[in-house]
């Protein structure tokens, strides 16, 4: 330990771009291997990968990855994790196609219906995991058993629809333009402007603050050249949406969520704790923290997006089918740790789950347009992964 | 006496930063040398260069070992050689044997089957060597601390050790422990074990110790022979911290007020064995303003009564009174407690005191998070001036409270647990082993800020195994043996004589 005592004892401030790059390389890193994976499918599909079009399809497709990320971070983050997220997110497809199709219950009852059941899975589930410390692997393995075997009793074995129209939308359903111009949907630019503008106000503000509480900051430089890219990503994507069909449904569900989360994870206490519960929960225990109450909130709000999550992949099939779901855990799991949360809990951030979700989604779609079997897919991902962690766990080791 | 060990002018640079500049020290044959200094004087890199852990080339100068120049790429090699080091943490698997921990890694077998016979027979003969009387196939487990030690040591002795270092081996043990593990060094030292000793405790450095080599800021500042008689505890110190200190204790005025806490017919249960009472009956009073010290062995329930008190944090079929103020209080939480004014600074920072990973302007908001929120959001500027406030009040070393608290040395990371405590505002501070493993002038800086709590009117119950402590600090001892109080002395009729007496009459 002498060593590092030492070398922190060093003044710090006045650092370089680089430096401060080398410090932070896990963000910039992740940001950088989105856009060159971007880049990449990009020019080996032949500009297939960013037409109106796909780019759509790529936020329909991925959707529920995303919205289960956001929920499967807190839980990792709180040190634990769960497996039955997929097979509960068929559940309440299922579920939903018996309540609306089967049982002709109104849409604006079924819904909120879903959502609750989804919360009492999370419920039972996280009881075992916070009040009786199971080891939330086995709880959860449980639980992807059971809700895998219950869609299926559900469903009987087949698939369930069409759902009516209204409920189509929560997915496939795209936000009207009051504009009326068509095209371009001058909502979707009008939404672009404004989220550039709202993202460089936050970040100068957080900057002013900064430097006002003599907090060592993002280097000038590298501020600005960070926000271009988001920039002009955001305004490319929009434009590209423009041009489609303008902005979808889930689009905007999915950017609420997420400024929600990012929100109730750094600046609530809420928030803060669960981080110091997956920390070292004995020391947050011994803080005054209900690290319990805690661990079980995690997995009622896990219970909560994956039924939603649930409703979202129904809607956009028009069915519920026994395979919903199958395997999406690991997706979502994989997602989460590319995006650099740690297996030990305690770290890890949203923004890092949904850049982590779409670099998954981003090879799906690519993948899946070049033709590449699904097979090779599933090679590339592990890969992907384990790179992914990999490069985590080697800077880790060269900063000690 | 021939030089076994010699070091000669160790440079050791990391990035940016020297952590060993020319040092030199050399170990004779046969003898125990003991190292001082404070955290971060550069003990532990110097042990780590002498053990392979930083291979030759990595650093300057020379070593030389039993009369030939050595170049350790690794610590097998150090090891092959008889050098064997034992760390701080000890390094054991729990859930295996005492003999499959000892023999971990240099297994008796033949083509790779484990001989267990030959095995168990010659861990029987190490633990007769070190006094352990526990049988060969005990996991690890199920020992304690102390024995854990022995097991350690045992282990060295297996592998043919010539220079056993050992550091900071009696910082986990109670007094008995710590007497048995010296004898036992100089039973070894008997037999031709030449051992290097890391200690903060001077008291056991001038018992065991035949050398002293003090190092300060990666150098060496002085040798000492402690054969030729010049070897005193204020010698080390003031070389140890560049400064005359002729008290080891800041000066307190006692001025004990009211009553401020009260305990009464205290028992605790073991929380899986229902029928040990850990804590039997036990009552207590704390007035404003007064330190009250805790003595007793380790074992003898002084971190269990404060944990249970505290939240019910330990054991179980609790029951008795505690009050606050003369009025009844409820501690049935560890978030009731903290309302009530309770606090308690555990006695295992790393584990239970902190989380390690985070800054540590989180970690001293922690406990009291609500206070620098508004509706459930956190304001981070306010939380930043707390911490910041915390930092200057206590003097915490580092370049800013948003460096990880892993970072910090043993003193500094104190200081921050401490923080955090301080941040809830309590009236009654329960500190356990409050400086343990931290070296003497952060030792000091912690006995000031716990005056200053007292002179605050803040009751404050310390509990610690190091005597001269507990009778420099306190003004009133409890001396505890076994779930209960066997007596009670005022600071000047208290001496180290008369609480051993006390423990041991039980």
């Amino acid at each position: 330990m002498d060593q590092i005592e030492q070398a922190n004892s060093e003044p710090s401030g006045g650092l370089g771009i680089g430096a401060y790059i080398a410090r932070h390389i896990r963000e910039y890193g992740l940001l950088f291997a989105l856009i060159a994976i971007m880049l990449f499918f990009q020019i080996v599909t032949g500009g297939t990968l960013l037409k109106p079009v796909n780019i759509t399809n790529l936020f329909l497709q991925n959707s529920y990855i995303i919205i289960m990320a956001l929920g499967m971070l807190l839980v990792i983050v709180g040190g634990n994790i769960d497996l039955s997220v997929g097979s509960v997110m068929g559940f309440i497809g299922a579920f939903a196609a018996v309540l609306i199709v089967s049982m002709d219950l109104p849409v604006a009852v079924a819904i909120p219906a879903c959502l609750v059941m989804g919360m009492a899975i999370g419920a039972v589930q996280g009881y075992f995991v916070a009040y009786w410390k199971i080891p939330s692997f086995i709880v959860t393995l449980a639980g992807m058993l059971v809700f895998r075997g219950l869609s299926l009793w559900l469903l009987e074995g087949q698939s369930i629809g069409p759902f009516p129209k209204s409920f189509q939308a929560l997915s496939t359903g795209f936000i009207a333009d009051p504009f009326g111009v068509g095209r371009p949907n001058m909502l979707a630019l009008a939404v672009g402007v404004a989220a550039v503008v709202l993202l460089v106000w936050l970040g100068l503000r957080a900057r002013s603050r900064d430097a006002r509480y003599g907090i060592e900051g993002e280097p000038l430089g590298l501020f600005v050249l960070r926000n271009a890219i988001v920039a002009v990503a955001l305004l490319f994507v929009t434009w590209k949406l423009a041009w489609f069909r303008g902005l979808p449904n889930v689009l905007l569900s999915m950017v609420i969520l997420t400024i929600i989360y990012v929100f109730v994870t750094e600046r609530t206490t809420l928030g803060r704790r669960v981080y110091a519960v997956g920390g070292n929960s004995k020391a947050a225990k011994l803080s005054g923290i209900r690290t319990e109450r805690l661990t079980f909130l995690t997995f009622v709000n896990m219970g909560l997006l994956a039924a939603l999550a649930g409703l979202v992949f129904a809607a956009r099939l028009n069915t519920a089918t026994p395979k919903a779901g199958f395997a999406v855990e690991l997706d979502v799991i994989a997602a989460v740790f590319i995006g650099g949360a740690s297996m030990s809990g305690g770290s890890g951030k949203i923004i890092g789950a949904v850049v982590g979700a779409f670099i998954m989604g981003v090879m799906n779609n690519g993948m899946s347009i070049l033709g590449i079997g699904i097979d090779y897919q599933q090679v590339i991902k592990g890969l992907v992964l384990l790179a992914a962690v990999f490069f985590d766990v080697y800077n880790k080791n060269k900063e000690a | 006496m021939t030089t076994l060990l010699e070091m000669r002018n160790i440079t050791k640079t990391f990035p940016g930063v020297k952590a060993l500049d020319d040092v030199s020290i050399a170990v004779r044959d046969g003898e125990i040398h003991a190292i001082c200094g404070e955290n971060g004087a550069g003990k532990s890199t110097l042990m780590k260069v002498l053990s392979g852990v930083y291979p030759a080339g990595s650093y300057e100068g020379e070593i030389v070992y039993d009369g030939a120049a050595a170049e350790f790429r690794d610590i097998r090699d150090s090891e092959d050689r008889g050098i064997i080091i034992i760390h701080q943490e000890l390094a054991l698997v729990p859930l295996l044997s005492i003999a499959e921990n000892i023999y971990l890694g240099n297994e008796r077998a033949q083509s790779g089957v484990i001989n267990w016979q030959e095995t168990f027979q010659q861990t029987e003969g190490l633990l007769k060597k070190v006094g352990l009387r526990e049988a060969p196939g005990t996991l690890v487990d199920s020992l304690g601390v102390g024995k854990q030690q022995l097991v350690e040591i045992a282990k060295a002795l297996s592998k043919n050790v010539r220079l056993l270092i050992l550091d900071e081996p009696t910082a986990a043990l109670s007094e008995s422990d710590s007497q048995a593990l010296l004898d036992l060094l100089l039973e070894l030292k008997a037999q031709g074990v030449t051992s290097i000793i890391i200690s903060h405790k001077l008291n056991e450095v001038k018992r065991v110790a035949d050398s002293v080599t003090v190092i300060r800021d990666g150098a060496t500042i002085s040798t000492i022979d402690a054969r030729g008689g010049d070897l005193t505890e204020d010698r080390i110190v003031r070389d140890m911290v560049g400064r005359d200190m002729a008290h080891r204790f800041p000066d307190r005025t006692r001025r004990a007020g009211e009553v401020l806490f009260e305990l009464k017919n205290w028992n605790v249960r073991h929380p899986e064995h229902r029928d040990r009472q850990m804590i039997r009956d036990l009552s207590m009073h704390v007035r404003a303003g007064e330190v009250v010290g805790i003595a007793g062995l380790m074992g003898s329930g002084r971190t269990e009564l404060a944990m249970s008190v505290f939240g019910r944090s330990y054991g179980r079929d609790i029951s008795g009174e505690v009050l606050i103020h003369g009025k009844p209080a409820d501690v049935s939480s560890v978030d009731r407690a903290i309302a009530a004014g309770l606090a308690y600074v555990t006695e295992d920072r790393k584990s239970l005191g902190l989380i390690l990973e985070e800054t540590i302007q989180r970690n001293t908001s922690l406990a009291n998070l609500g206070a620098v929120a508004k509706n459930g959001v956190v304001e981070d500027f306010r939380e930043t001036e707390v911490a910041e406030k915390y930092r200057r009040d206590l003097n915490i070393r580092t370049p800013s409270v948003f460096q990880k608290v892993m970072n910090l040395s043993g003193g500094n990371q104190q200081k921050v647990v401490l923080a955090k405590w301080l941040f809830t505002e309590p009236e009654v501070l329960i500190l356990d082993e409050p400086t343990r493993g931290i070296d003497v002038g952060a030792k000091y800086e912690i006995y000031g800020i716990i005056n200053e709590l007292s002179a605050a009117g803040k009751a404050v119950i310390m509990i610690s195994s190091e005597m001269p402590e507990l009778l420099g600090m306190s003004d009133r001892i409890y001396v505890m043996n076994e779930g209960s109080f066997v007596g009670e002395l005022n600071a000047d009729e208290a001496s180290q004589e008369r609480i051993m007496s006390l423990i041991v009459r039980e």
